[in-house]
């Protein structure tokens, strides 16, 4: 009998599955499809302090081997997703919630962290360092080590769970975005966020997407993924979620070898509901056809 | 929602871009007229989302236009190959109670739900009025397919090449109905809600990725709040719509 469960800054998980935020809403849609339970972890759509419309469509645009989306963020808001989603999703999922969360300023981030991180099942907060600082001449808090610490240290005043920043890949060094998040007390790094991306429809000589721009994700990023989870768990000693095109239990084994405490998948359900499902399922045969006991065992083996 | 696999029966051209393909599957979460399917196509990344043109038992009928590269793809594929679908997705149209005479109104490519929809509305006993709207006489598909059903088909044409000449509002002044069901483009369905004093629905569509609500990609704004057209729609009413 293999193990598949594996420790995240404290969090038993059963199995290192996760779907991604903002491809697997609340749960909801997924809940009559297969038995959620046989998830690792669920981190649900990016929150904010007031409720969101999000951007003007088209918002979504394919691309060889992915998409590019420019939702922005719309979500019903904090008090909604106190309320009502995550009494819904507590009824059909027991296992640990991921609460991600997003905002435009740093009270927003600290508003959200102090009351999610008080709701039951709510095990691990997962801070988007992705957003535009609105205080900060628009530039994303994740661009900027300083400003991403900023975030991380007023987030882990307030915060009653383990602290996860989840990063954007769209800067020149990502090592340095999360060892100022790991000096600032971040329990863990997820990573990564989508990478800003565009498309032209050639015809009607317009982007595809109507704010132009989105972030691109699917199997496509992978390796650029792979390769920052690699950089960033060598040069840090708090755990790393990985994330970014994953769609096979043999990207969560790549993903853990690379330094990968638990490994997310985010594009793969939109295409294939069934893919955290699939991926659980298959885990236990490759590990015993890889010689694998303990999935634990494997993360960051390579040197 | 289901996913499962289908086989392609029959991949034909209907005018020089409009194409019928009947696959056979299990069709069982299918419910309502105006639902789609998500299509899973080799070497494309997203699914490509069809609305069902006629669905009996396990035979499934699309008809889809040649727009792009997943299109294309579609029409390329010859009979016997196998395609995963999700199948059963969207709330359809939703048979309007009190509604005695029905009217149908189809715009190009907004053809194609209104078949089964014209099926679902003959086996209640009512006899519904069809408009099929098109640019020109070579774009006209299916019009005969409705007149073998025994319904009163008024076609139009923009170019007046065939029918009346002009759009589907042309063709409802001499029209007695009491309440419509709308595919087709939004200028069409715009035109429709906004001069027609009967109550009706309109089948809207939007790029998306998923098809069952998870992305929420294809959000719009109505008067009720933001829906999802691929779960909450693609069928709305029209007081819904913020024209």
């Amino acid at each position: 009998m293999v193990d598949l469960s594996v420790n995240l800054a404290g969090v038993r998980l059963d199995n290192p599955v996760i779907p991604a935020s903002g491809t697997f809403g609340f749960g909801e849609e997924f809940k009559d499809l297969y038995d959620l339970d046989i998830l690792g972890a669920i981190s649900f759509k990016g929150t904010t302090v007031a409720p969101r419309l999000g951007n003007p469509v088209p918002r979504i645009a394919e691309c060889s081997s992915g998409l590019i989306n420019s939702v922005g963020l719309q979500n019903p808001g904090l008090d909604a997703v106190i309320a009502e989603q995550l009494p819904r999703m507590r009824s059909f999922f027991h296992k640990p919630i991921i609460a991600n969360i997003s905002g435009f300023a740093v009270e927003e981030f600290v508003t959200l962290a102090e009351r999610l991180s008080r709701e039951p099942q709510v095990e691990i907060i997962e801070v988007n360092v992705s957003c535009p600082n609105v205080h900060g001449g628009g530039m994303s808090f994740g661009t900027d080590p300083k400003s991403a610490a900023e975030v991380t240290r007023s987030v882990k005043q307030v915060s009653a769970r383990p602290v996860f920043v989840k990063l954007s890949p769209n800067v020149t060094d990502i090592v340095a975005v999360a060892k100022a998040c790991e000096e600032a007390g971040a329990d863990g790094i997820c990573l990564i966020n989508t990478l800003l991306g565009m498309r032209i429809d050639i015809a009607r000589r317009k982007p595809v997407i109507a704010n132009k721009m989105g972030g691109f994700s699917g199997p496509a990023v992978f390796p650029v993924a792979l390769r920052m989870v690699y950089q960033v768990s060598k040069a840090c000693s708090i755990p790393v979620m990985g994330c970014g095109g994953v769609a096979s239990a043999d990207d969560v084994i790549e993903m853990m070898m690379a330094g990968a405490t638990a490994v997310q998948v985010g594009a793969a359900n939109l295409v294939n509901p069934y893919a955290c499902k699939q991926i659980v399922e298959d885990l236990p045969k490759r590990m015993e056809s890889l010689g694998i006991e303990k999935l634990s065992d494997i993360i960051g083996i390579i040197e | 929602m289901k996913q499962s696999t289908f086989k392609i029966l029959s991949n034909k051209a209907l005018t020089s871009s409009v194409h019928e393909m009947t696959l056979s599957g299990d069709c069982s979460a299918i419910t309502a007229p105006g639902q789609f399917v998500n299509i899973s196509l080799p070497g494309l990344y997203l699914r490509r989302p069809i609305s069902v043109c006629d669905c009996e038992g396990t035979i499934l009928t699309l008809v889809y236009k040649v727009v792009g590269k997943g299109s294309a793809m579609m029409a390329s594929l010859p009979v016997g190959t196998e395609l995963d679908l999700l199948t059963g997705l969207g709330n359809g149209f939703a048979l309007e109670p009190d509604s005695r005479k029905p009217l149908l109104v189809g715009g190009g490519v907004g053809v194609p739900p209104m078949y089964k929809l014209c099926k679902c509305l003959l086996s209640k006993g009512l006899s519904p009025k069809l408009v099929l709207g098109f640019n020109t006489s070579s774009e006209i598909f299916y019009e005969d397919r409705f007149r073998e059903l025994g319904v009163e088909v008024t076609v139009t044409t923009a170019d007046g090449s065939r029918g009346i000449k002009g759009f589907v509002t042309d063709a409802l002044p001499g029209l007695d109905y009491d309440f419509f069901y709308a595919c087709g483009p939004v200028p069409m369905l715009r035109a429709l809600s906004l001069s027609s004093d009967r109550g009706g629905l309109v089948s809207l569509e939007e790029r998306m990725a998923c098809g069952f609500g998870a992305c929420v990609g294809c959000t719009h704004e109505m008067t009720s709040g933001p829906k999802r057209i691929c779960k909450d729609g693609p069928v709305f009413r029209k007081e819904e719509v913020i024209w």
